[in-house]
C-alpha cells in the first residue's frame, strides 16, 4: 500500500512506524533508494541497526525481505541459482528410452530444474521485494564483481537459459562493516549511507520506543553510560541493540536507579570482553553514585 | 582552478549542472573520487528533494558523491566552503555590501550599550553550550565587531580567531574557579567551542572580502592524514584499524597458489553436475580448490630508542602478521637478536606483547644503539638452515647504525638465500641516506618501503601479497 512514499518525511514517518527511528540523512537515502531505484551501500560499527535499517523498510514498504548473509567463500551457487542436478539426471533416466538428446537438453535445462537462491529469487519474485545483502565484506572480491551486474542492470545471465530480468525493481541494501574496502566499482553504482552510533537524545528515544515501561530517568542515565563507555578504547563498544538489551534488563530486575551496584551486576549486558569489563569498572562504574545497598 | 572562474563579471558557464561540476572538481582536488556517473546520480537523485530543504539538499549529494566516512568528512568541508565562496563571489558581483546596515546596527548597539563585554561572554557561552548554530553566527558577528571596534584586528585571520576566543575567555576544559552557574565550571563542548571559531573565522574573511572585493585563492583542506608513528595514542588507534583490515586481507591474499592438478581431489558433486552437459557421462572432471599455501616469513623488528614511536607501530603490525601467517618466526633486535615468536603465540593481547617484550626480550647490551652488523650475523646463524627461496624475510627498521659497519655484505647474503627481501623504514623517504642511515647500502638487495601513514602500509602489503612469480 505504501509501495511509492512522497517525500522525506513520509518515509521517516513510515519507519518509525515499524520501530526504526531513522536520523535525517538515514531517512533522505531510503527515499531515494525507493525513488532512483539504486542499492544502497550502509557502512557503520557494528550494531547500530544497519540490518534493522532493511528489516524496517520491508515492514513499512510491506515487501519481503530477502536475505543474503555473506562470508567467506560465498559463491554463485549459494547467492544466485544452481541446477537441480539430482532432478535433471532422474528425468535423463526416466526418458533415457525413445527420446532424443536434444529434447532432452532442452528439456533439463529449464526453469523447474533451477534453484533459485536469495539473489535470483529477489529479482525474479512477482512482487516487489527488500534485498538485503549483509556484511558484503565478508565476501571475497570475485564475489563483488558477480554482483556487479546483478545492481546495475537488475539481471542474472544464466549461461543456459539466457537472461532473467527483474520482473520487479527490489530495493537493495548492502551492508558493511568495514573491515575491508570495498571495489570502487562496487562503490560507484550504490548511493551511500553512513550511520555511526546516535547522539545522546536520538538513542534516547530509540530506547523508549523499544522499552516504553523503563523510567525517563533511568533511561536517560542508561544512554549516558552507554555514551560514556562508547568514549572508552574498547575492543568492542556497546551497539545500539545493547542498549536496548540492557533497558530490558534493567526492567526486568526493576531497577529503581542506575547506581554503582546495578551498573556492575548488569554491565555484562553492555561489555563482552574480560578486559574490557576491567576498564569500564575502573573507568565508568566509580563514577556514578554509591549504590544504596554496598555503600558505606 | 583561478582563472575564469573568478573573474567577476562572468557567472560560471553551465548554470546549475556547471556549478556541480565545479563541486565535484573541488572534491576531486582533496582526493575524494567522484566520477561522472556519480555526478549523474547527483542530479537524478536532487530531482527528488525538495529545494528548499537545505539539509536535504546536501544529504542527497553526499549519499551519491562521497562514499567512505573519510569522503564525508572532506565532502562537508568542501561542501561548506564551497557555498561560501559562491554566495561571496555573488555578493561581490551583484554590488552588494554589508557595511551599511552594520554600521547601523553598530550604532544602536553602541547608543544603549545593550551589549557590553560580560554580556556578549554570558551570550556567546549558552549558544556554545546548547549548540544554537543560529545564534552562534549572530554572536560571532557581534564578538568581531566589538573586538574589531577597539582596534584589535591584526589583519591575519588565524591569529584574530585566536584572540577573539581568547578575550572572551572561552576554553574547552573545565575551570572549577569559575563562579557557581557560569558554564565555564563545566568547560564547553569542545565540538560546538571548534564550530564557533570556525564561525568567527568565516565572518572575518567574510570582512575582508568585502574589504577588499575578491575573492582568496581557495585554501586546501588541512591534510586529513597524519603521519603514523608522529603522534603517538589517538592514532594508535588507526593503526590498529588499518591492522585489522590488513588481517583480513591476508587471510584472502596472502598466499601462493600450490599445486598440480594430479594432487586434487575430485569434487563429485561439481563432476556430476558438469556431466549433464554430456548425458551423465563424467568425461570432463571438476577438481576441489587447491588449499593454498601460505609463504614462510621472517621478520626483524627494531626497538631501539631512535624509532620508539615507529616500534610500536611496527610491534603492532608484527602481531597482525602473526594471525595470518601460520608459519612465521618474529624477532626484535637493537644491539642483538631475539626470537619473540612465542611472545606473540602466547599472548592475544597486544598491550601485553609490548609489555613482555620490553621486559624481557634483553636486546640493548652496552649502548642501547642499533648495530646492524652484529644483527645479521646473529641472524644468519639463528635461521642459516632455514632459509630458503620461498622464504620471505622482512625488515623494520630506519637503518641508522651509529657509524657502525652496516655490513651489507651480511645482509646481502640472507637476502640471496631467501626468496623476497622487504625493509620497511619509518622515515619519509627525504632523510633516507642522511646522517647516519644506511638504507641505500641495503635497498640494492631488497624492496625498500617508506612506512609512516596507513597508506604506505597498504601499499606494503599489495607487494607483499602480490603473486610470486
Amino acid at each position: 500500500m505504501a509501495d511509492s512514499p512522497s517525500s522525506v518525511h513520509d518515509v521517516r514517518a513510515g519507519l518509525k512506524a515499524a520501530d526504526y527511528l531513522a536520523g535525517e540523512s538515514t531517512a533522505l537515502v531510503a527515499y531515494l533508494a525507493t525513488k532512483l531505484g539504486k542499492p544502497v551501500l550502509v557502512e557503520g560499527p557494528a550494531g547500530v541497526g544497519k540490518t534493522e535499517l532493511a528489516k524496517a523498510l520491508s515492514r513499512y514498504l510491506s515487501r519481503k525481505l530477502v536475505r543474503l548473509q555473506c562470508y567467506e567463500g560465498l559463491d554463485e551457487a549459494k547467492s544466485l541459482y544452481e541446477w537441480n542436478y539430482r532432478k535433471q539426471l532422474l528425468r535423463i533416466q526416466a526418458e533415457a528410452e525413445g527420446t532424443g538428446w536434444n529434447s532432452v537438453h532442452d528439456d533439463i535445462f529449464g526453469e523447474e530444474f533451477l534453484l533459485t537462491r536469495p539473489l535470483l529469487e529477489a529479482i525474479s519474485s512477482p512482487d516487489p521485494v527488500v534485498l538485503l545483502i549483509d556484511e558484503i565484506d565478508k565476501t571475497d572480491q570475485e564475489f563483488e564483481a558477480m554482483l556487479l551486474e546483478l545492481l546495475s542492470d537488475f539481471q542474472v545471465s544464466i549461461p543456459e537459459m539466457g537472461t532473467v530480468r527483474a520482473t520487479s525493481m527490489p530495493i537493495v541494501l548492502l551492508t558493511s562493516n568495514n573491515s575491508r574496502e570495498l571495489t570502487e566499482a562496487l562503490k560507484r553504482r550504490c548511493l551511500y549511507l553512513w550511520l555511526d552510533y546516535p547522539a545522546l537524545e536520538e538513542e534516547l528515544e530509540i530506547v523508549k520506543l523499544h522499552t516504553p515501561e523503563l523510567d525517563d530517568t533511568i533511561a536517560r542515565r542508561l544512554v549516558e553510560v552507554v555514551g560514556m563507555v562508547r568514549d572508552l578504547d574498547l575492543k568492542k563498544p556497546p551497539s545500539i541493540a545493547e542498549s536496548i538489551d540492557w533497558a530490558r534488563a534493567l526492567l526486568l530486575l526493576g531497577a529503581e536507579d542506575l547506581d554503582q551496584d546495578v551498573f556492575r551486576e548488569t554491565m555484562s549486558v553492555i561489555v563482552k570482553h574480560r578486559t574490557d569489563l576491567d576498564l569500564v569498572a575502573e573507568r565508568v562504574g566509580v563514577r556514578l553514585a554509591a549504590g544504596s545497598r554496598g555503600g558505606a | 582552478m583561478a582563472g575564469p572562474r573568478h573573474s567577476q563579471d562572468d557567472p560560471r558557464p553551465g548554470g546549475f549542472a556547471g556549478n556541480l561540476v565545479f563541486l565535484a572538481e573541488d572534491l576531486r582536488a582533496e582526493g575524494v573520487s567522484a566520477g561522472t556517473s556519480e555526478l549523474m546520480d547527483a542530479v537524478s537523485a536532487l530531482a527528488e528533494v525538495a529545494w528548499t530543504e537545505p539539509d536535504d539538499v546536501k544529504e542527497a549529494l553526499a549519499a551519491t558523491l562521497a562514499k567512505s566516512p573519510e569522503d564525508r568528512k572532506k565532502f562537508d568541508l568542501v561542501f561548506e566552503r564551497f557555498l561560501f565562496r559562491a554566495s561571496e563571489e555573488a555578493a561581490i558581483r551583484e554590488g552588494v555590501r554589508e557595511g551599511d546596515a552594520s554600521q547601523a546596527g553598530d550604532q544602536a548597539a553602541g547608543d544603549d550599550a545593550a551589549f557590553d563585554e560580560a554580556d556578549l561572554r554570558d551570550a556567546i557561552m549558552q549558544a556554545i553550550r546548547d549548540g544554537d548554530e543560529g545564534a552562534m553566527r549572530d554572536l560571532a558577528r557581534l564578538a568581531i565587531s566589538a573586538f574589531g571596534r577597539r582596534g584589535q584586528g591584526s589583519g591575519v585571520i588565524g591569529v584574530d580567531v585566536q584572540r577573539i576566543r581568547r578575550s572572551l575567555g572561552l576554553r574547552s576544559d573545565p575551570q572549577p574557579d569559575a563562579p557557581q552557574g557560569d558554564p565555564r565550571r563545566e568547560g564547553l563542548p569542545r565540538e560546538q567551542l571548534r564550530r564557533f571559531e570556525q564561525l568567527l573565522r568565516r565572518e572575518l574573511e567574510r570582512g575582508a572580502i568585502e574589504r577588499t572585493q575578491q575573492l582568496p585563492p581557495s585554501r586546501p583542506l588541512a591534510d586529513l592524514d597524519r603521519g603514523l608513528p608522529g603522534s603517538s595514542l589517538q592514532d594508535l588507534q588507526n593503526v590498529h584499524k588499518v591492522v585489522a583490515q590488513l588481517k583480513r586481507r591476508l587471510k584472502t591474499q596472502g598466499q601462493e597458489n600450490r599445486g598440480r592438478k594430479r594432487h586434487a581431489q575430485i569434487d563429485v558433486r561439481r563432476t556430476m553436475r558438469a556431466s549433464l552437459q554430456t548425458g551423465g557421462v563424467p568425461v570432463d572432471l571438476r577438481y576441489r580448490p587447491v588449499r593454498p599455501r601460505r609463504p614462510e616469513i621472517f621478520v626483524l623488528c627494531d626497538v631501539s630508542t631512535s624509532v620508539t614511536s615507529a616500534s610500536v607501530f611496527f610491534l603492532s603490525v608484527l602481531h597482525a602478521l602473526h594471525d595470518a601467517f601460520r608459519k612465521m618466526r618474529s624477532f626484535v633486535f637493537i644491539e642483538r637478536i631475539s626470537e619473540v615468536t612465542e611472545v606473540f603465540e602466547r599472548e592475544r593481547d597486544f598491550k601485553r606483547v609490548n609489555e613482555a617484550i620490553s621486559r624481557d626480550a634483553g636486546v640493548a647490551d652496552i649502548s642501547g644503539y642499533t648495530d646492524y652488523g652484529r644483527v645479521w650475523s646473529e641472524f644468519r646463524e639463528q635461521v642459516e638452515d632455514e632459509l630458503h627461496p620461498r622464504a620471505t624475510v622482512i625488515v623494520l627498521g630506519d637503518a641508522r647504525t651509529n657509524g657502525r659497519d652496516p655490513r651489507a655484505d651480511l645482509f646481502a647474503d640472507v637476502a640471496a638465500k631467501a626468496g623476497r627481501t622487504f625493509w620497511l623504514n619509518p622515515e619519509p623517504r627525504l632523510y633516507w641516506n642522511y646522517g647516519d642511515s644506511v638504507i641505500s647500502a641495503y635497498e640494492q638487495y631488497c624492496e625498500a618501503f617508506e612506512c609512516w601513514t596507513t597508506e604506505h602500509l597498504e601499499e606494503f602489503v599489495k607487494a607483499l601479497t602480490r603473486p610470486v612469480r
